[in-house]
């Protein structure tokens, strides 16, 4: 057994604290859409949580019902063990970060943070004392009384946060809170909200479409697809011990080879007959896949000892990443190239070449066989 | 070819700046003469007698005027705030309804693309058919009915750039509705509601046709653009000249601080 399935099976034997925020059956249907189908989620206390999937999912959607936004159609989400579900959302003990960071644009920074307080009637003097304790953590002190059409996007959304958890809510909801920055400041920011939920002890919840994002943030991370939650674990779990083709592919990158059960494994188109455990729940004759990690994956000039999965193939391109390399290698019988990952060493790089002949393949343990 | 291309476009920008001068000129020195013969010495709109701003002291004395403008600001005050505070209502109820967006503008552009004299004829013929007495509130009300068009106009273009998360941002932390519309919604789209108001009150100020029909009889309910047309039946003097300045100078100045708004509006979301 591989350290991920280590790891996860440990966590599911650890006592469980109640769940601060339950999500109970939750559907919720649109006209000729449904938006969200059962959904069952806990999120503990003092969690980082993502809700990640891609777009039209309903991992927003979700969020808005959480915040009170939007009524489920049926469910319930509680709080502290308390139904919320009709709870109109300026009476939730929970704040929003929100996409567009809706900042109050006639008011400055240090307004836009103390409106929640004033809401709350916080005596002014405590309210004082709040917002300049959240400026200060959030490096906003110089810019107190700056309108928010002076500030660049990276100040905006720190204001943003700095609003909603002023507050101090229970849990605070991030809608896609970094996906208006570049690159390079979405990292940076990254790290600041890992710090911020560290300091301030407030359950995250995060609804992002970006794997990566949710990799690097998140404690637990729900994969939700078409309104269902797919999988639900911590980020190594989900990585490492996809339970179902849809995490697979979405999380990181993954060569899926689709085949039919077998005794004792799994046909594929063009490779034949491969080893490995079935699924639960399936028969023979059933529609499966092969999935095995680029990183797993091997492709050496000649013969790989002690792998029965190998295959002579062709490199037929060379994707360059800095730190490593995809190397792209086309097996016969496959129309689709099969991604290798090596290490961009330049022992690795000199070895690869286009057209170059090699032995391509996985050892037994690498490949997992999974259902739709 | 590539050094050919500079020098033919130098060419079209030129002809199209002098066509720019023209225009302008155009539409601007009519009015510039009506300014230049308001202060003129000599009674005759034809002939120059030297500069002089008799004819403005002429005006301070007329009563008639006096009261002509003291109507005109009372029917422009009043419609200019019924009509913001209608249309404003309107384009956040319109904001609402956004399927249905197309047919209620077109519905509600009519007052604005309808000719003033149909518009005048039957807002007179609805006031007969309710006997109500015609006068000044008959005017302030007419005026209303475009300049709703007008102000919802404006406020509409306004929401175009609303952020309505910046709505349930002030929800999520703990508003009310109302207070919601208090602090956030109305202060984030006031710029563009002041612009509309002052648009509507140029308009008002301005409107001839419709005031005359929804007048009624005698001199009480008078308003500037008919007063100034009482007198042009005497003869283009050079006190209308001074008086139409006046109007125009009110009108332009408003105008221009109305566009300085708006222009704000946008370039604060930039």
């Amino acid at each position: 057994m591989n350290m991920a399935a280590h790891i996860a099976d440990a966590a599911a034997s650890a006592p469980q604290p109640a769940p601060l925020l339950a999500i109970e059956g939750v559907t919720k249907l649109f006209p000729g859409v449904t938006a969200l189908d059962r959904v069952d989620l806990g999120i503990r206390p003092r969690e980082f949580f993502a809700l990640l999937g891609p777009s039209g999912c309903g991992k927003t959607t979700l969020l808005r019902i959480i915040a009170g936004f939007e009524a489920p159609s049926s469910g319930i989400v509680r709080l502290d063990g308390r139904d919320i579900t009709r709870v109109s959302p300026n009476r939730r003990p929970l704040n929003m970060m929100f996409q567009s960071y809706a900042l109050f644009p006639h008011m400055t920074v240090r307004q836009n943070i103390a409106y929640g307080l004033e809401m709350d009637r916080v005596p002014a003097p405590e309210r004082r004392r709040r917002v300049d304790a959240i400026l200060d953590t959030t490096h906003l002190a110089d810019l107190a009384n700056r309108r928010p059409d002076r500030l660049s996007g990276g100040q905006r959304q720190r204001v943003a946060l700095a609003r909603a958890l002023v507050k101090r809510p229970k849990v605070l909801l991030l809608d896609e809170p970094l996906a208006a920055l570049d690159k390079k400041l979405r990292e940076r920011m990254q790290l600041e909200l890992k710090r911020l939920q560290h300091e301030t002890g407030i359950t995250f919840l995060i609804v992002t479409h970006d794997q990566e994002e949710a990799l690097v943030l998140a404690d637990r991370i729900a994969v939700l697809d078409h309104g269902r939650v797919r999988q639900c674990g911590p980020p190594l779990a989900l990585y490492e011990t996809p339970s179902n083709r849809f995490v697979a592919d979405f999380i990181g990158l993954m060569n899926v080879f689709d085949g039919t059960l077998t005794d004792g494994g799994i046909a594929v188109t063009g490779l034949g007959r491969l080893a490995g455990a079935w699924p639960a729940d399936r028969r023979g004759g059933d529609a499966a896949c092969l999935a095995v990690r680029p990183e797993r994956m091997i492709a050496e000039p000649s013969t790989i000892p002690d792998c029965p999965n190998q295959w002579p193939g062709r490199v037929t391109e060379i994707a360059y990443h800095g730190q490593d390399l995809t190397v792209h290698v086309r097996l016969p019988g496959l129309d689709r190239a099969v991604l290798v990952r090596a290490s961009a060493t330049v022992n690795d790089r000199v070895r690869y070449h286009p057209g170059m002949a090699v032995q391509c393949g996985w050892r037994t343990v690498h490949g997992r066989i999974l259902a739709e | 070819m590539a050094e050919g291309r500079p020098a033919h476009r130098a060419l079209g920008t030129r002809l199209l700046r002098g066509h720019l001068w023209l225009v302008y000129a155009f539409l601007y020195i009519p009015i510039g003469v009506l300014i230049l013969l308001s202060f003129n010495r000599a009674g005759l709109p034809t002939a120059w007698g030297g500069f002089s701003i008799h004819w403005y002291a002429e005006l301070a004395q007329n009563t008639a005027v006096q009261r002509a403008a003291l109507n005109t600001l009372i029917v422009a005050v009043s419609s200019t705030l019924i009509a913001s505070l209608l249309g404003t209502l309107l384009a956040l109820a319109m904001e609402q309804r956004q399927r249905k967006a197309g047919v209620l503008d077109a519905v509600l552009f009519a007052p604005m693309i309808i000719p003033d004299i149909i518009l005048a004829i039957a807002l007179l013929s609805f006031f007969t058919l309710l006997q109500v007495t015609l006068g000044l509130h008959t005017i302030v009300l007419a005026h209303v009915v475009f300049n709703i068009a007008f102000v919802c106009a404006v406020v509409r273009t306004r929401l175009k750039h609303f952020d309505h998360a910046i709505v349930e941002a002030s929800i999520d932390l703990g508003a009310g509705e109302f207070t919601t519309f208090r602090r956030v919604t109305l202060p984030a789209i006031f710029p563009g509601v002041l612009a509309a108001a002052l648009l509507a009150f140029t308009l008002s100020v301005d409107e001839f046709i419709i005031a005359f029909f929804t007048a009624g009889p005698g001199q009480g309910s008078t308003t500037l653009p008919m007063q100034i047309f009482a007198m042009i039946r005497f003869g283009v003097t050079p006190e209308i000249n001074a008086l139409a300045t006046i109007v125009m100078l009110i009108s332009f100045t408003v105008l221009f601080a109305a566009q300085r708004m708006n222009r704000g509006v946008i370039g604060a979301q930039g």
